[in-house]
């Protein structure tokens, strides 16, 4: 397996041979929040062009078809258009909470890139409590989208934001308890932890029964996570026109809308990390030259066609449902999936104390 | 009829009954509503069933007439009221408490004919502006532009309504209630809004996300087609039908069809009438389609809107070449069809015939079976089969409800007696029953177009007719059955070219009516459930 912390310790060496140490980490900061600025954008742009594609597909449509090869440069496109749109200025409302609004959803969303097992060795930062780090970051969302509603000044989004209040901290539970159960059996906080623990197999065949109960609930509660149809209520367009968002033009729009599809990513790409080993290969014990046959795939790619793969089907989800209704949500997080998700976590503590697991 | 009219004399011994197919009787002013409290309760006749209130101006004086239907019987009347009072303040007893959609068509011809209905709770405007000066219907009406001139500013509008009532004495009193208690939170939906399917303003008032009233308010596509058609020759009054639900634009045009050839007893040929039939039950399969797609849209199912629209456009192209258009035909014309059907047509509804059993249980598995849409569905918005015949919900709404109200066979027109298809009737009355009622209608109708398709005789498509249309002066009433529900049409002549008064009764005006009293007490997400499965069209509302 290419470790690709070789490349990141040059980048280190090379720098402080000539850098006093403050500014080494300096620039390295800067040159990770450059590097983390693009790839956030890229996905994003790539997202859109996919889920547009996914949904035409089964949709009996074509999809984005003019602008490039194959509608490539759709996206590209409409981010220019969503750059140079006005942005309006609304009477009446609060300023300040207004304009920071969109900027907490996307930092909350950018926060969480930090932990995430991009490939081996190329993490941003690997620490003990990273998958709690990341449990917490993406809490602030749910702020920004609360201020969003309530600093518009419009009837609608206040619905849209509170419905959205409820949603987020209910689900949220849910991501707890399934990340608590796969915390066990991982024994450790720490993201790259997690990952080397599945290096033999992944976990949601070593954790079988609870691990999958696990998986279920955790996409579940991410897809309701996200704000995306069939829990799309926030924004329920026959309902509420747009939600929280309603009153928001311009690049402000844009970054609820490049929040959306980023959280998408990240949910697949956190549910990739616990179940299905993040970057690292199918390893089968046993299978001596079929693990190092695929140990010849790099990690990044495992890493990022487990998260399309993952998304793919919250994308299914999305354009197959009917929308929930509010009562229907919160009976299906309260009564539901969390007395489920509680027993599997008794479950898989059985399951590791009597070594029941592969 | 004779057995109506002696049940008639028996009941109201001294009232005098007129009319050759549907009885009018003539009540006083201050017997009417212990009439109508008659009408309906009576074991004989058992009128429950308000078709409409025709407000009428004769000149010397002003009223209505009343069309009532028995949903037991199945017998239409007409009651003919005359106001009380001059000019000034005509007044009528209402019968707001007798059948419940009353309310909303006394507003409306108090809108159009300022007549004051004593004791209706919401006497106010229904259409037109709240400011607007004179009644608009009324013969000696002003058509002046500087009396009501085109407004550029906010609509005005105001947080009460009038009751008006007569105390021990006799005078009138005026009394203004608050529409929503002074603390409700208000929200506006509509009149621009996804769900309302057209400029269709709910205001709301919400509890959190509990609705605790709605006030409809119409009136954003009005274009008084009724007014418009009084200085209309009959051939020019046609296409207006194809602009009020347009999804039943054949429908709609074949009944005022039918109503002006029995006025000038014009017999139109085989031909013709199949044709009629096979364009109508295309249309419902079409509308119905539409309905299907935009319903489960309205709930997130946004998928379901494009494999309902494949068989959409198949109609579509099926009338486009036939007729020429895909939104509004102008298809049907006094004494026939317009135009020969094109040679592809008999091939192209039998391709049709072959996908529609195919979509229909492509859409029973994506939309029908799933859990979600079962429990967003279920149970929600009931409407009993008292309330759908006291809202005269008409239509597949109606049929979900229990009551057969299927105006191709209570009172069949054209050649629907003839044909076999069965009335699809569902008795649980709520929002799934409704989606289901459609969805067998589509089979349905597909039924009908079966056994035509292969027996359109030869002949004529139109026969000929005068070129200067003249009715006999006289009056006419005709019940057909839209995509939506039973549509009415009542047109008085005076003898000349034009109608004295064509009143249009659309299905969808009681349909939004009846959203508030569904709504009380659920969700907001429940307001687009129930709404979207009543169906309305809001050009048929506002006409």
């Amino acid at each position: 397996m290419q470790d690709l912390s070789v490349i990141t310790e040059w980048i280190h060496s090379f720098l402080s041979s000539f850098m006093p140490g403050w500014l080494t980490t300096t620039v390295e900061c800067l040159l990770i929040g450059v590097g983390l600025l693009l790839v956030y954008a890229l996905l994003a742009l790539f997202y859109i062009y996919y889920e547009r594609k996914l949904c035409a597909a089964f949709q009996c449509r074509l999809g984005p078809n003019r602008v490039g090869p194959m509608g490539l440069l759709q996206s590209f496109a409409d981010m220019f258009k969503m750059l140079i749109k006005e942005i309006i200025h609304l009477n009446h409302i609060d300023r300040f909470l207004f304009a920071l609004a969109p900027y907490l959803v996307i930092l909350a969303s950018m926060l969480a890139f930090a932990v995430l097992p991009w490939g081996n060795g190329l993490q941003v930062i690997d620490f003990n409590i990273g998958i709690f780090f990341l449990i917490a970051v993406s809490s602030i969302g749910v702020l920004g989208i609360l201020l969003a509603g309530w600093s518009s000044n419009n009837k609608f989004t206040l619905i849209g934001s509170l419905r959205s209040g409820a949603q987020m901290v209910s689900y949220e539970l849910s991501i707890g308890l399934s990340v608590i159960t796969i915390v066990c059996l991982a024994g450790t906080m720490s993201v790259g932890g997690i990952v080397e623990e599945q290096s033999d197999l992944w976990f949601i065949f070593k954790g079988h029964v609870p691990a999958v109960i696990a998986f279920v609930i955790y996409m579940i509660a991410g897809t309701a996570e996200t704000n995306r149809g069939p829990f799309d209520l926030p924004e329920a367009e026959s309902e509420l026109t747009a939600g929280y968002h309603t009153e928001y033009s311009g690049i402000h729009f844009g970054f609820f809308y490049l929040a959306e599809y980023l959280n998408l990513f990240i949910v697949s790409g956190v549910a990739s990390l616990l179940f299905f080993g993040g970057w690292m290969p199918l390893h089968i014990p046993g299978w001596e030259s079929f693990n190092v046959i695929m140990n010849y795939i790099p990690s990044v790619v495992w890493f990022l066609g487990k998260a399309f793969v993952l998304s793919f089907i919250i994308i299914w989800f999305k354009w197959t449902f009917p929308r929930l209704r509010i009562d229907q949500l919160l009976a299906l997080e309260w009564k539901y999936l969390l007395p489920i998700n509680l027993v599997n976590l008794v479950l898989m503590a059985l399951i590791i104390v009597f070594g029941w697991h592969f | 009829m004779a057995n109506i009219t002696e049940k008639i004399n028996k009941l109201f011994p001294g009232i005098p009954v007129e009319g050759e197919n549907i009885p009018v009787l003539t009540v006083a002013e201050e017997k009417w509503h212990e009439t109508a409290l008659r009408l309906r309760d009576s074991e004989d006749l058992k009128m429950d069933y308000l078709v409409t209130i025709v407000g009428m101006d004769w000149k010397e004086s002003l009223g209505c007439i009343y069309y009532l239907m028995s949903s037991a019987f199945n017998q239409v009347i007409g009651v003919k009221v005359i106001a009380r009072g001059d000019r000034e303040k005509p007044l009528i007893q209402s019968v707001a408490d007798v059948w419940k959609v009353a309310t909303l068509y006394e507003r409306e011809v108090y809108d159009f004919f300022g007549i004051i209905f004593l004791d209706n709770p919401d006497m106010r405007r229904l259409f037109l502006n709240i400011d607007w000066v004179g009644y608009p219907l009324r013969k000696d009406y002003d058509e002046n532009p500087e009396i009501n001139p085109v407004s550029i500013e906010n609509e005005r509008q105001s947080d009460f309504t009038d009751v008006y009532s007569e105390d021990a004495a006799g005078n009138l009193v005026k009394k203004e209630v608050r529409v929503f208690e002074k603390e409700d939170f208000v929200v506006n939906i509509g009149p621009q809004h996804p769900a309302t399917h057209g400029v269709l303003r709910f205001r709301t008032a919400v509890d959190g996300e509990t609705v605790k009233k709605i006030d409809v308010y119409m009136g954003y596509i009005h274009r008084g087609v009724e007014k418009l058609c009084e200085n209309l020759t009959y051939p020019q009054t046609l296409h207006f039908m194809d602009r009020l639900d347009y999804f039943s634009a054949h429908n709609y045009h074949h009944a005022l069809c039918i109503l002006i050839e029995k006025a000038a007893g014009i017999e139109i040929s085989r031909r013709a009438q199949v044709i009629r039939v096979m364009m109508d039950e295309l249309s419902r399969i079409a509308s119905h389609c539409l309905f299907i797609g935009t319903y489960c849209m309205d709930l997130g199912a946004t998928t379901m809107l494009f494999y309902t629209l494949r068989v959409r456009e198949q109609i579509l192209d099926i009338m486009e070449k036939t007729c020429g258009a895909r939104m509004t035909f102008n298809y049907d014309c006094i004494g026939g069809v317009m135009a020969d059907l094109d040679k592809d047509f008999v091939a192209d509804v039998k391709a049709l015939l072959e996908v529609i059993p195919k979509n229909i249980k492509e859409y029973n598995e994506i939309f029908t079976g799933n859990v979600i849409a079962r429990n967003r569905l279920e149970g929600v918005g009931v409407l009993s089969r008292e309330d759908a015949i006291a809202y005269a919900i008409t239509g597949p709404s109606g049929r979900a409800s229990g009551w057969a109200c299927d105006m191709r066979k209570l009172q069949p027109y054209s050649i629907y007696s003839e044909l076999d298809f069965e009335e699809v009737i569902a008795h649980e009355g709520d929002s799934m029953a409704r989606f289901k009622c459609r969805l067998e209608e589509i089979e349905q109708s597909a039924r009908i177009l079966e056994q035509l398709v292969d027996n359109i005789p030869e002949g004529e498509y139109c026969v000929k007719v005068p070129k200067v249309l003249k009715l006999p002066a006289g009056s006419w009433f005709q019940l057909t059955e839209g995509c939506r529900g039973a549509f009415g049409l009542y047109l008085e002549s005076d003898g000349s070219t034009k109608p004295y008064r064509l009143k249009i009764a659309p299905p969808c005006l009681p349909a939004a009516a009846v959203v508030d009293h569904l709504t009380r007490g659920e969700k907001i997400a429940d307001l687009i459930t129930i709404g979207g499965s009543l169906d309305y069209i809001v050009p048929d509302i506002d006409r």
